[in-house]
């Protein structure tokens, strides 16, 4: 199957002579040896790649229909909804798709941190990969105002005001950043241009490092070791097969399972029960009447937990000046992750039952959080949510001691399937 | 790896029992998209009662007529009132919002996505649950949305209907009874009312009834495609180990 150094005849030879599209193909895919032990937590990164696609296929179909201004951005929604053809599927892929890539970048993440996918030599991997996060983030944010729902408006009143809590340049931060006092016309536009144009470029771009870098070094597995210790005569690693066709075809199998729960959401719920599509966005923006219930996206509730949690001021900071900072600081310290583990071993498979508890800890807290986020606050729930921060900073902020102080156990020379 | 997983739901539990809400019941409306009879009946319905004031701004006359089955002379005679209007115009009305605005204190909201704004069961509720309110500048409120400003525009159907609190001293006063008949009796009036609920369902999402009958035939492509992909994947595996 890895065969492929002779080089075709005819038009592969003009063009490789030209252009290094064999090369690319054997680095790349046929002779770009894995890991073959990969188990199913590996599938999501191919995932997240093929629902960033559908995103772009999408997103473009929608551009062609819809009118980004305050006035027309609703009913061009319902426009696309009723009068373009498949106009329906288009736009439930594209909403789908957007909670969907979350899902699957949430997934692939977890799996980072359980098998130390993080850890040297891949560093910048893993921080390529956090700026697809946060970029996605604002990318997913922007995206959220187009369809200028009660919601859509709310929700980026709400986070654009946070820019305001910034002592000194605060209020003339938030009015940068909107181009108005409030959320307005104004802002629906330069959202518009970031999220179709310019967000879209910074991601692809970082997709190329990010899979770039990987590729560099090589895929980590759930074993944590290093298949390029173990080599044939020819240099190949004896654990390792080419990415293509063995992960292709298993990838393939993902693919398949992935689309036909994606497709069920699409046809059948493509509201997502009221979390991928909020219903008070089926209510035109409204600036005079604020909505009952402000809450943001599933996936973004986490980090809105942690902003609603701090509400005491430490230091002579504000409550929300300091929720902003918890809130930026939740999502800044998963940057630096691999300089945080100091275990000798990488995967979870081998290191102590600390690592593991704070890991339990540290899924529960998210989850917790998420789901405090999505809840209207409470006394009950504000506690809750502090003592999930707390849990959740733990994880990160106690790394360095629990990673070095647990016993791990003896790492195998060659993986063990 | 398993242990992980305990730990989680065990650190879950609290936040469910937190999370629990109590709501109020409400009568079910759950939509039937093939029921055509009840679809056409609630159009009937919908534009004699309430089109006057609520738009459809985002239907189409002719969607509808298509959608229903109804020939588009029948739509044109029976259904679109105004001459102006021409088929394939939105389901509008000769009401000005700032003329509305100013006789009930608030313009009558477009309707064509009530049912997903709302729910259903909620829009089958409200027009249930008007009755009898000398406090208030029409003479009736809502059980379900108190001070309301719209009139009991159903109330020739459905009679004169009170709110009965005098049995009931513990719990809320929520027993609605029609004191003066109406044209209808009130098993008749519940299942015009479903009939507009379920019309008002289908305007929210006219392409559900296609998205439904497109679903199996991607779902059953993607099925074979997996069972393919399955026996792919294990035959090139097999010299893996």
């Amino acid at each position: 199957m890895a065969s492929q150094d002779k080089t075709g005849g005819g038009f592969m030879k003009w063009l490789d002579a030209r252009f290094p599209a064999s090369r690319l193909w054997r680095d790349h895919l046929a002779s770009y040896y894995v890991p073959k032990n990969l188990n199913v937590w590996y599938v999501f990164g191919s995932l997240a790649l093929l629902v960033l696609v559908n995103q772009l296929l999408t997103g473009i179909w929608l551009t062609m229909s819809y009118s980004p201004t305050a006035e027309g951005a609703f009913a061009s929604i319902e426009y696309i909804m009723r009068d373009v053809e498949w106009g329906w599927l288009i736009r439930h892929m594209h909403t789908t798709g957007a909670s969907a890539l979350f899902i699957v970048v949430y997934l692939h993440m977890f799996r980072g941190l359980l098998y130390g996918s993080y850890k040297a030599p891949r560093e910048l991997v893993w921080v390529f990969g956090m700026a697809l996060y946060l970029v996605l983030m604002a990318e997913a944010f922007m995206g959220y105002l187009l369809p200028w729902g009660q919601m859509s408006y709310w929700g980026a009143q709400v986070i654009t005001s946070l820019f305001s809590a910034i002592p000194g340049i605060g209020e003339g931060l938030a009015e940068w950043v909107r181009g108005d006092y409030l959320v307005s016309s104004v802002t629906l536009n330069r959202f518009f241009a970031l999220h179709v144009v310019a967000l879209p470029l910074v991601i692809l771009g970082l997709v190329v490092l990010h899979i770039v870098a990987l590729h560099e070094v090589g895929s980590n597995n759930p074993d944590g070791i290093d298949i390029r210790m173990h080599t044939d005569d020819a240099g190949k690693p004896l654990d390792g097969i080419p990415f293509h066709p063995y992960y292709t075809v298993k990838d393939l199998v993902g693919v398949a399972i992935f689309l036909f729960v994606f497709c069920g959401v699409i046809f059948y719920f493509p509201e997502g029960g009221g979390y991928f599509i909020e219903q008070p966005n089926f209510e035109p923006a409204n600036p005079l009447q604020t909505s009952d219930h402000i809450a943001p996206v599933w996936y973004f509730t986490p980090f809105y937990a942690i902003l609603r949690a701090i509400n005491f001021s430490i230091f002579g900071l504000d409550a929300r000046f300091l929720g902003v900072i918890f809130m930026g600081g939740a999502i800044a310290v998963l940057f630096v992750v691999p300089w945080l583990d100091r275990s000798p071993v990488r995967s979870m498979r081998y290191k102590g039952w600390l690592s593991k508890l704070m890991l339990g800890l540290f899924v529960a807290s998210f989850v917790a959080l998420g789901v405090l986020g999505v809840l209207p606050s409470t006394p009950v729930r504000t506690h809750l949510a502090q003592l999930f921060t707390a849990t959740y900073f733990a994880y990160f902020l106690l790394m360095p001691i629990y990673t070095r102080l647990e016993k791990t156990k003896p790492v195998p020379e060659r993986v063990t399937g | 790896m398993k242990h992980l997983w305990i730990v989680v739901c065990f650190l879950l539990m609290p936040i469910m029992a937190v999370g629990g809400q109590g709501g109020r019941e409400l009568r079910s409306g759950a939509p039937d998209l093939q029921d055509q009879a009840s679809l056409q009946n609630g159009l009937k319905l919908y534009v004699n009662y309430c089109l006057g004031c609520h738009t459809l701004s985002y239907q189409r006359f002719s969607r509808t007529a298509n959608d229903l089955n109804i020939p588009q002379a029948l739509m044109e005679d029976a259904v679109m009132f105004s001459s102006a209007a021409a088929f394939d115009d939105p389901m509008h009305n000769a009401l000005r919002a700032e003329e509305a605005a100013q006789w009930w204190g608030v313009a009558p909201p477009d309707l064509s996505l009530t049912v997903r704004l709302r729910g259903a069961d909620w829009v089958n509720a409200f027009l249930l649950g008007f009755y009898q309110d000398s406090d208030r500048p029409n003479g009736v409120n809502n059980t379900l949305f108190d001070s309301v400003a719209m009139p009991n525009v159903l109330e020739p159907l459905q009679g004169v209907q009170v709110l009965d609190c005098s049995k009931t001293e513990q719990q809320e006063c929520d027993r609605l009874k029609v004191i003066t008949p109406g044209l209808m009796a009130p098993d008749e009036f519940e299942s015009a009312v479903y009939d507009i609920t379920n019309f008002l369902a289908y305007v929210s999402e006219p392409y559900r009834l296609k998205a439904q009958a497109v679903a199996p035939k991607v779902m059953i492509f993607l099925f074979i495609f997996g069972v393919i992909a399955y026996f792919l994947k294990r035959e090139y595996w097999k010299d893996v180990y």
